[in-house]
């Protein structure tokens, strides 16, 4: 038993006390909790490698510029990306599990839209490397890589045969996705770091090029820029555009001749980009022609949706076997038991101004040809898990180099590129990141969470939609953007809800200040674990002791 | 007056902190500073609710009252793991006389403090269900009916659990403790015995009775702070769920609270004068079911045979809680 203190007792006291503390009941446990940091699967889904969860955290507590400090670490778009996102992100949400998945996108455009408002810029690096880099190809792959070189340090050069930068954001996505203001504007902003851009400026020898330029290292990033063509059986009078095509001479402002009657072939994004775009040309019968069926169809879902919403007709399972004069002969298809359509002989003939030919692009081989070591296999230029090609100092990425097919796609691979490029120019290897473990929606305890419906982003009147090229999708306001983000779970990582503080029998648990998160005090942790399973958000582990 | 609920703010008022909120409405418990009445090294088993609902009570007073609390305490399994001598874990000023007597000496501390003119001081009884219900209810009932000054305070872990889990009037029925052991013709506690005390203590018409349960720690600090604000006799019945007496996970102890709340087996509610004024209302309601298959005390239950007849009585005293509390009515907002 330990000595009473030698302090005098007061009146009336016969035994001093000592504190409980001096038992040091830690030596209980078998199991010790242990604060871990989790993948959220939001960030595991983006293409682009955003740490969504982070930047939500920020503008939960409405401190909107450094979320989007936290956003523009891994994508120099966020008002585009906030628009023409697929939002993968979305779709592998937890918060889908209890009603429904966080509006990642909406809250990404409101960030976005609140810098443009703000005139929020980043700071160009103040050191020189003194290594220049080529960049080919103004689009999302080509510039995403030139603003992160260029924030390491590096002289940029980009070179476009456009007369315009932006590659399929200006070219292939219609204005009612993506208004040229905002493009411009987030464009502007990137060259503002000092990256040189060159337009109208096609590269057709890339080492001669690079040796006159004196670069140390190019990034190809030319995009897939020719419409695929299908041997169409057709008759002389017919009209048949490419998908492609049409979107460029719309985007240029002009109006290419489809007639009231289109067709469209194809069941890809593309396809209904340019079946949207022929209603607003004055199209009133448009219909999409796919050979699988729906939920075969490439075409992302809010896509394809929009498109039905704004009077676009789609026929699954179908192909068309000739072109005509005002008419398309097309052939039913049903699926063979491999799930695979085949012909079944029926045949329909229906009338048709025009055909836009929606079924695929190809990368531009000309200014590969000549150079030594870059092979293209499948249509696709092969890189290296460092991205760079068979050829020592050029590197590609986006598609060219993938079949992703999607800005944000593009926008990633560009970053992971510009990181390879930079670690190759200054003679280093990028370690391997270590695989972190996903959060799963088993490790939350959602009772903490306040029931929260999703906030839906105001929609323009589909029947206007249908005439004008303005903007469908509306941004959300700012309080709606912060509760949106507040409905973010924080999967797998702490944000500090004071649950394991509170909860502990034992107080066990130091809280280290706002930000600074909390530690165990293993002296006095009997192991019982109510921490781990209180904590909202599944970022405590119980972990056996070594005996 | 329950807890003013938080709306939205990612998790509102159920987690313990929110780091969204204005400092002033976060929790006793997210403080830093907070008193931390019973401190580490305690004794209590791994997981024990008992500890846990007595330090949110205290601590909650202790910020009520600007620390001048003093705390009586019965024998049981909060005396004992705290205070094994020389150790005591009391962070506050504490006395402990006899297993049967907290409420009287509890009453004698507010008449010694009214008589030496220091009514600013402000006093706690607290005994766990065994030393409340049953031994010490004589003069409990004697504190309520003179109204002395005290919030008396039961923490309720259905049991006498500090001497091996024994029967007490709180334990439920069906439940197996090692006084009702499960029999062929006896399957655990016996089915219509028992009291329910926030009911006797309502019917002295005292000035405050509410209960409370470990796993709604918002609410159970605003029933502290209301307690305090009122002057005369007051009770506040805690459910504390014992992991060793119920058999459950020391990891489950809250979960297993918020299912006692949650299929409606355990009623909470505040009363003023004997009215009841406010019930917290069931917001995801379970089967008694999903309650009781987590407990040992509970396993004749479901093995080696499923007693569905048991389930079923037992499934009716939370339908008649519903019923009587209108844990499912929606509320204002
Ligand atoms: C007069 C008397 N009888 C019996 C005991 C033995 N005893 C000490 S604590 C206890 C049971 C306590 O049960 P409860 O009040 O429910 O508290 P718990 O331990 O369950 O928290 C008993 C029977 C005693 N101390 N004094
Ligand atoms: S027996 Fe029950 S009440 Fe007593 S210390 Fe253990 S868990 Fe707590
Ligand atoms: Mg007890």
């Amino acid at each position: 038993m330990a000595e009473p203190s030698a302090i005098p007792l007061p009146f009336a006291i016969t035994l001093s006390a000592a504190t409980s503390r001096s038992n040091h009941t830690g030596a209980w446990r078998t199991e010790r909790p242990v604060y871990v940091d989790l993948l959220p699967p939001c960030v595991n889904a983006c293409p682009a490698g955003e740490n969504v969860q982070r930047w939500l955290y920020h503008a939960e507590e409405r401190d909107h510029e450094a979320a989007w400090r936290e956003l523009m670490r891994d994508n120099p778009f966020p008002a585009i990306m906030g628009r023409v996102c697929y939002h993968p992100c979305q779709t592998a949400c937890n918060r889908a599990s209890l009603d429904e998945a966080v509006g990642i996108n909406a809250v990404e455009r409101f960030l976005g839209d609140e810098a443009l408002r703000q005139g929020w810029t980043v700071t160009p690096p103040e050191s020189a490397s003194g290594y220049r880099v080529l960049i080919v190809g103004a689009g999302p792959a080509g510039l995403s890589a030139a603003y992160h070189l260029r924030l390491l340090g590096h002289d940029v050069v980009v070179r476009d045969a456009s007369p315009q930068a932006g590659g399929m954001m200006r070219y292939g996505i219609p204005t009612y996705r993506l208004p040229r203001d905002i493009l411009d504007l987030e464009l502007a902003r990137l060259l503002d770091l000092g990256i040189v851009l060159e337009l109208g400026r096609r590269v057709d020898d890339l080492p001669t090029e690079m040796a006159d330029g004196g670069f140390d290292a190019a990034f190809l990033g030319i995009g897939a820029q020719l419409a695929r063509r299908a041997y169409l059986p057709a008759g002389d009078s017919a009209r048949i555009l490419d998908a492609l095509g049409v979107l460029r001479t719309v985007a240029d402002g002009g109006a290419p001749l489809l007639g009231r009657r289109v067709v469209v072939y194809g069941g890809g994004n593309t396809a209904m980009d340019v079946a949207r775009t022929a209603r607003r040309l004055g199209s009133t019968d448009t219909l999409v022609i796919y050979r699988r069926t729906r939920e075969k169809m490439p075409a992302a879902d809010v896509e394809v949706e929009e498109a039905l919403a704004e009077g676009v007709r789609i026929r699954w399972l179908s192909t068309i076997a000739y072109a005509g004069d005002g008419a398309v002969v097309v052939e039913r298809m049903r699926l063979d038991e491999a799930g695979r359509p085949e012909p079944t002989g029926e045949f329909e003939q229906l009338p048709a101004d025009s055909v836009v030919l929606a079924i695929g692009q190809d990368i531009d081989q000309s200014i590969l040809s000549d150079v030594d070591g870059i092979s293209v296999v499948d249509g696709l230029v092969q890189v290296g898990p460092d991205f760079m090609t068979g050829r020592a100092g050029v590197f590609a990425g986006g598609d060219v180099a993938t079949n992703d097919r999607t800005v944000t796609s593009a926008v990633g691979q560009g970053k992971r590129a510009a990181r390879q490029i930079d670690a190759w120019l200054r003679g280093q290897v990028m370690a391997a990141q270590q695989p972190r473990r996903l959060a799963t929606a088993d490790r939350l305890n959602p009772w903490y969470y306040s029931d929260a419906p999703a906030a839906v982003r105001p929609q323009l009147d589909a029947a206007r939609r249908a005439s004008t090229f303005d903007e469908v999708v509306q941004g959300l306001d700012e309080t709606t953007a912060v509760y949106e983000a507040r409905r973010c779970l924080s999967c797998g990582n702490c944000f500090e809800c004071d649950n394991c503080y509170g909860m502990c029998p034992d107080n066990a648990v130091i809280k280290l200040g706002p930000g600074q998160r909390y530690t165990i005090d293993l002296n006095y942790c009997k192991g019982c674990g109510i921490c781990a399973a209180e904590c909202p958000c599944g970022a405590i582990d119980m972990v056996p002791e070594e005996t | 007056m329950a807890v003013q609920r938080v709306k939205f703010y990612q998790t509102g008022s159920f987690a313990v902190g929110n780091r969204l909120l204005d400092p002033a409405m976060r929790s006793v418990q997210s403080d830093a500073t907070r008193t931390n009445a019973i401190t580490s090294g305690h004794r209590a088993c791994r997981g024990c609710g008992e500890a846990l609902g007595a330090r949110y009570v205290l601590d909650a007073a202790m910020r009520a009252t600007g620390g001048k609390l003093v705390t009586v305490n019965a024998t049981g399994c909060l005396e004992v793991f705290s205070t094994p001598y020389p150790e005591s874990a009391w962070q506050v000023a504490w006395l402990h006389s006899l297993f049967g007597n907290a409420p009287a000496v509890a009453a004698g501390v507010a008449a010694a403090l009214r008589a030496k003119g220091r009514t600013d001081i402000r006093v706690i009884g607290q005994a766990g269900d065994g030393g409340t219900v049953d031994i010490g209810f004589g003069c409990l009932s004697g504190l309520f009916e003179r109204d002395d000054d005290v919030l008396f305070v039961c923490y309720d872990n259905q049991g006498y659990m500090n001497t091996g889990v024994q029967r007490s009037g709180a334990t439920p029925p069906a439940a197996r403790t090692t006084t009702t052991p499960v029999e062929e013709q006896a399957p655990g506690n016996r089915f219509g015995q028992g009291k329910f005390v926030p009911f006797i203590a309502m019917a002295h018409e005292i000035p405050y009775v509410a209960t409370a349960t470990i796993a709604d720690l918002r609410d159970l600090e605003a029933k502290v702070e209301r307690a305090m604000q009122l002057r005369g006799a007051r009770y506040l019945h805690v459910l504390v769920p014992c992991p060793l007496g119920w058999g459950t996970d020391a990891s489950e102890t809250i979960r297993i609270a918020r299912l006692a709340t949650e299929c409606g087996l355990f009623p909470v509610f505040e009363a003023e004068r004997g009215e009841v004024t406010d019930v917290n209302p069931i917001r995801h309601r379970v089967p008694v079911e999903e309650y009781l298959r987590r407990q040992v005390r509970y396993r004749h239950l479901f093995e080696p045979t499923r007693r569905d007849d048991l389930i079923a009585r037992i499934q009716a005293r939370a339908d008649a809680n519903i019923l009587r509390f209108g844990l499912l009515d929606e509320k204002e907002s």
